[in-house]
C-alpha cells in the first residue's frame, strides 16, 4: 500500500505541461475561464480538439488502433489535471465520449472507417437523441419510431434536451423499431445526418438564458438501414455499453478540487468591513467541510484507478462517483454563490461570451458565480437523474 | 499507487477476522461488559499471543516494526468485534508515547512487557475545561529536591482501572495555553495519594477520574527524562509526542469506526432484505432503498478519507495533520448517519438492549467524541487549509 507515483509520471507530467503551454492560445483560454457549463463555447472548444488531434492527443481514453494514445489511467488522468490547471476548455462530450465508443465497440468495419477520423479531426459534431418529452428518467419507453421500408427507415417522433443540436451536423439517437415485448427490447440505435429532410430543431432556452438545448422533430425523416449500430431491435445493448465505457473514465475529483480553490480565490477577494470573507469561521467551516468530501471521492477514485491498473474490475465504487460528483459540484456552486452575495445577481450573459467586448458591471472574479450555480442543477438530473442512479445502487450493489 | 494489502497485513486480516468469529459473539461482549473487568483476561492473552500488542513497536523491543497500515487492518477487524479491551490505551495511547517520548532505559522497561500482554497502560491527559485541546492541560508538577510533587484531577482516563502504569501529563512550567511546559510522568495507581473513581462507559468500555493529592514522584519518573542541560529530555517538552499519539490513536480508532460501519451497513441491508411489512420486504421500498444507498455511501467515503489520512501519515505528507483531521470529521459525520439509520430501519429491535446493533451506534457516539470531535477537528483543519 502506497501513494508513489512512478518518475516516469513526473517526465509525463512535464511533457504535457510543455505541450499545453506552447499551443493553447489565450483566446480558447478564455472560453475554459468562462465556461459555466460542461458544455463549453463550441468554436473554442473545437478548435482545442484540432489542436490535440494534431498531436494525436483528441481521444486519450479510445482503443489506440482507432486513434487513442494508449495511456494508462494514470497518464489519462495527469493529462485531464493539466488541462484543467491551464484552463482548457472542456472538449464536446458528445461525439468523442459518447457516439465514438458506440462505433467502437458495436460499428462494422466501414461504419468505424467512416465515422471514427471524422469525430477525432472535429468534422463532424455529434448530437444526441436520446431523451423524449414523455421519456426521461424512463428512457426505454421512448416512442419516436423508425418503420422499415425497404433499405431505409422512416423516423418520425421528437426528441427533447438535445444539447448543441443547433451545431450539430449529425445525431446518434435511440428510436423504437418494434412495438412488441419489453419495452427495451425493441430499441435501435441509430445514426443520422441533421440535414435529412424532415428534421427541425427548436431553440429550449435554459434558466441561464443559455442557449444550450433543443427540441428536434422528426417528421417522416428517411434514414439508411445502413446507418444503423448494432442489430435491430438490440440499441438498448450499445447504449448500456456505453455507460459501461463511461464508468471509470471519468474523475470529478481534480475539477473539484480547482472550482474550491476558485471560491477561495473569491472569498479572499470580498471586503467584508475591512477584512475578507476568507476570514469569516463560519464560511471557512463550510468550505472545509467541502474540502473533506472532495477528498474523499478524490481517493475512492483512487481506489478505482488503483484497481483498473491491477486489472480487476471497479467494483461498487465507480457507481457512486456520478451521485457524489455532482452533489459536491452544486454544493461548490453554491457556496461560491453565498461568497459573491449580491454580485452574483446583475444579469450578465453577454459579458461572459469568450470575445465579448462588453464591460462587466461587476468584478470579473465573480462573473460566472451565478450562471455556474443555475447550470449546475442541471448536473443531478442528466445522465441518470440521481434518483435513478440511486436505484441503480439498490440493485446492482446493494441487491434490493 | 497501490491500495492492496501485502501478504502479511492479508494474514493479519484473515487472523482478526477468525478471532472476531469465534471469540467475539456479541452474547459473549455483552457478558464481558458486564463483568466488574470489563473484558476478559482470557482474551487479552489471546491477543498477547497472537502478537496484536507488539504490532506498532521497534523490533529493538520486541514488537513487529509494523506500521499504521497494520494498524489499520487489525483494528477496523477487531472494531467489527465491539472491542472492549485496553489495546488503544496500552498500545497506543501509552505504549507508543513511552516509544517516542521515553529513555532508553523506560523504553527497555515498559515496551517489551507491554508486547508480552504483562503491562496495561492508560494515559491521563483530559480534564476539565481542555476539551482536546492539550496546551490547555493545567494539572501542576512541582518541582521538589529529588522529584515532583502531582496535584490536581484528571478525567476520563480510558482503562484507568486495570492500568499497570499510569502516563499522567501535568504542568511544570508555564501555564494554561503554553505548548512548551507540559510533562509527561509514569506513575503506579498505587502510589499514595492517587485515588481512582472509576465507572462504564456507554460503549462498554471501563474509565476512571483520577485524584491527584499530593502525589511524590522520582525524577526517574519523567518520560523522556529531565536530561542534563537541556537536549531532547521529556522534561517540559511532551507536547509534541502526545500531538503525535493523538495522530494515531485518531488512525486507530478510524479504522475501527470504518469497521463498525461496515458492519453495521451489512446488518441493515440484510434486515431490510428479510423483515416483511405490508406483505413485501422493506428493503423493496424506494425510500429505503436511497438512504441504504447513501449509508453504503458513507462506508465508502469512511474507508477512502481513512486511506488517504493513514498513507498521508505513513509517508510524511505535509498535509497529514490535515488528513487526520479531516478523517475524524468524516468518520464522526458519516458515524453518526451510518449508526443512526441503522437503529431507524431496524425500528423498534433497533432500540433494544439484545440486539447488537445498538452497541455499535453508541460505541460510533463514542469514537466521536475521543480525541476532538467534528467540530474540534474542523476547526484545527481550518487552520490548515
Amino acid at each position: 500500500m502506497n501513494l508513489t507515483i512512478g518518475s516516469k509520471y513526473h517526465e509525463f507530467r512535464e511533457q504535457i505541461q510543455g505541450f499545453i503551454d506552447e499551443h493553447l492560445t489565450d483566446d480558447i483560454r478564455e472560453a475554459g475561464r468562462l465556461a459555466t457549463s460542461v458544455f463549453a463555447e463550441p468554436k473554442r472548444a473545437m478548435a482545442w480538439q484540432k489542436i490535440l488531434h494534431k498531436q494525436g492527443w483528441a481521444a486519450p481514453h479510445w482503443p489506440k488502433q482507432f486513434g487513442g494514445t494508449g495511456w494508462d489511467v494514470v497518464e489519462r488522468s495527469i493529462f485531464a489535471q493539466e488541462c484543467l490547471k491551464a484552463n482548457a476548455p472542456p472538449l464536446i462530450p458528445m461525439s468523442l465520449l459518447m457516439c465514438g465508443p458506440c462505433i467502437i465497440g458495436y460499428g462494422t468495419e466501414e461504419q468505424k472507417a467512416e465515422y471514427l477520423p471524422k469525430i477525432l479531426s472535429g468534422k463532424d459534431f455529434w448530437c444526441q437523441g436520446y431523451s423524449e418529452p414523455g421519456a426521461g428518467s424512463d428512457l426505454a419507453s421512448l416512442q419516436t419510431f423508425a418503420e422499415s421500408d425497404g433499405e431505409d427507415y422512416i423516423v418520425n417522433g421528437t426528441k427533447i434536451w438535445t444539447t448543441y443540436a443547433q451545431y450539430a451536423n449529425k445525431m446518434f439517437c435511440l428510436v423504437r423499431t418494434s412495438r412488441e415485448g419489453k419495452p427495451q427490447a425493441g430499441i435501435t440505435f441509430l445514426l443520422l445526418d441533421m440535414n435529412t429532410p424532415g428534421i427541425t430543431v427548436e431553440p429550449i432556452i435554459g434558466l441561464d438564458q443559455v442557449h444550450e438545448q433543443n427540441t428536434v422533430f422528426f417528421d417522416n425523416v428517411r434514414v439508411p438501414k445502413a446507418n444503423r449500430i448494432g442489430k435491430e431491435n438490440d440499441g438498448w445493448s450499445v447504449a448500456k455499453y456505453l455507460l459501461m465505457f463511461e464508468r471509470g473514465g471519468q474523475e470529478y475529483a481534480p475539477a473539484l478540487h480547482f472550482q474550491l480553490a476558485e471560491v477561495r480565490n473569491i472569498a479572499e477577494q470580498i471586503d467584508v468591513a475591512g477584512s475578507s470573507l476568507w476570514q469569516d469561521p463560519f464560511f471557512k467551516r463550510k468550505y472545509c467541510e467541502l474540502e473533506i468530501e472532495i477528498s474523499a471521492l478524490e481517493f475512492t477514485e483512487n481506489r478505482i484507478k488503483s484497481a483498473l491498473t491491477n486489472g480487476q474490475n471497479p467494483g461498487p465504487e465507480a457507481s457512486m462517483t456520478k451521485i457524489r460528483g455532482t452533489e459536491i459540484t452544486q454544493a461548490i456552486t453554491e457556496l461560491a454563490l453565498e461568497a459573491a452575495g449580491e454580485f452574483a445577481l446583475p444579469l450578465q450573459v453577454g459579458a461572459i461570451e469568450p470575445g465579448s467586448k462588453e464591460t462587466s458591471v461587476v468584478p470579473e472574479f465573480v462573473q460566472t458565480v451565478m450562471p455556474k450555480y443555475l447550470n449546475a442543477r442541471a448536473t443531478s438530473i442528466y445522465g441518470g437523474s440521481n434518483e435513478v442512479q440511486r436505484g441503480i445502487i439498490a440493485k446492482m450493489v446493494l441487491g434490493l | 499507487m497501490e491500495f492492496s494489502l501485502s501478504e502479511e497485513q492479508r494474514m493479519l486480516k484473515d487472523s482478526a477476522e477468525r478471532f472476531v468469529k469465534k471469540e467475539c459473539q456479541f452474547e459473549q461482549r455483552r457478558e464481558q461488559m458486564r463483568s466488574p473487568l470489563g473484558y476478559s483476561d482470557k482474551q487479552w492473552a489471546q491477543m498477547a499471543e497472537l502478537g496484536w500488542l507488539c504490532i506498532p513497536f521497534s523490533e529493538k523491543y520486541d514488537g513487529l516494526g509494523g506500521s499504521v497500515v497494520d494498524v489499520m487492518v487489525l483494528l477496523e477487524e477487531l472494531g467489527k468485534g465491539l472491542m472492549v479491551e485496553p489495546w488503544l490505551s496500552t498500545v497506543i495511547l501509552g505504549g507508543r508515547l513511552v516509544e517516542m517520548l521515553g529513555t532508553e532505559q523506560q523504553k527497555q522497561e515498559v515496551i517489551p512487557a507491554v508486547c508480552g500482554g504483562q503491562m496495561k497502560l492508560a494515559l491521563a491527559y483530559s480534564e476539565v475545561g481542555v476539551r482536546h485541546q492539550l496546551a490547555a492541560i493545567s494539572m501542576e508538577a512541582k518541582p521538589k529536591v529529588d522529584g515532583f510533587v502531582l496535584n490536581g484531577e484528571k478525567v476520563l482516563v480510558l482503562s484507568a482501572q486495570t492500568a499497570d502504569q499510569l502516563l499522567v501529563v501535568a504542568r511544570t512550567c508555564g501555564s494554561a495555553g503554553d505548548e512548551h511546559g507540559l510533562t509527561v510522568f509514569l506513575v503506579d495507581p498505587n502510589t499514595k495519594g492517587v485515588t481512582l473513581s472509576g465507572y462504564a462507559t456507554v460503549d462498554g468500555y471501563r474509565a476512571a477520574n483520577i485524584v491527584f493529592d499530593n502525589v511524590q514522584v522520582p525524577a526517574s519518573a519523567v518520560v523522556g527524562g529531565v536530561g542534563a542541560g537541556g537536549g531532547n529530555a521529556g522534561l517540559d517538552n511532551a507536547f509534541e509526542s502526545l500531538q503525535v499519539v493523538m495522530n494515531e490513536a485518531i488512525l486507530a480508532v478510524g479504522a475501527e469506526a470504518v469497521g463498525v460501519m461496515d458492519l453495521l451497513y451489512q446488518a441493515t441491508l440484510e434486515y431490510a432484505k428479510t423483515r416483511k411489512q405490508f406483505g413485501v420486504p422493506i428493503g423493496k421500498f424506494q425510500v429505503l432503498q436511497h438512504r441504504l444507498v447513501d449509508v453504503f455511501m458513507h462506508c465508502e467515503q469512511s474507508r477512502s478519507v481513512l486511506l488517504m489520512a493513514v498513507l498521508h501519515y505513513l509517508e510524511g505528507f505535509k498535509e497529514s495533520d490535515k488528513s487526520i483531521s479531516g478523517l475524524k470529521v468524516q468518520i464522526g459525520k458519516s458515524g453518526r448517519q451510518v449508526g443512526q439509520e441503522a437503529i431507524q430501519l431496524h425500528g423498534g429491535m433497533g432500540m433494544t438492549d439484545e440486539l447488537n446493533v445498538g452497541y455499535y451506534f453508541k460505541r460510533l457516539t463514542c469514537i466521536d467524541a475521543l480525541f476532538g470531535n467534528v467540530d474540534f477537528h474542523l476547526a484545527r483543519y481550518a487552520t490548515l487549509v
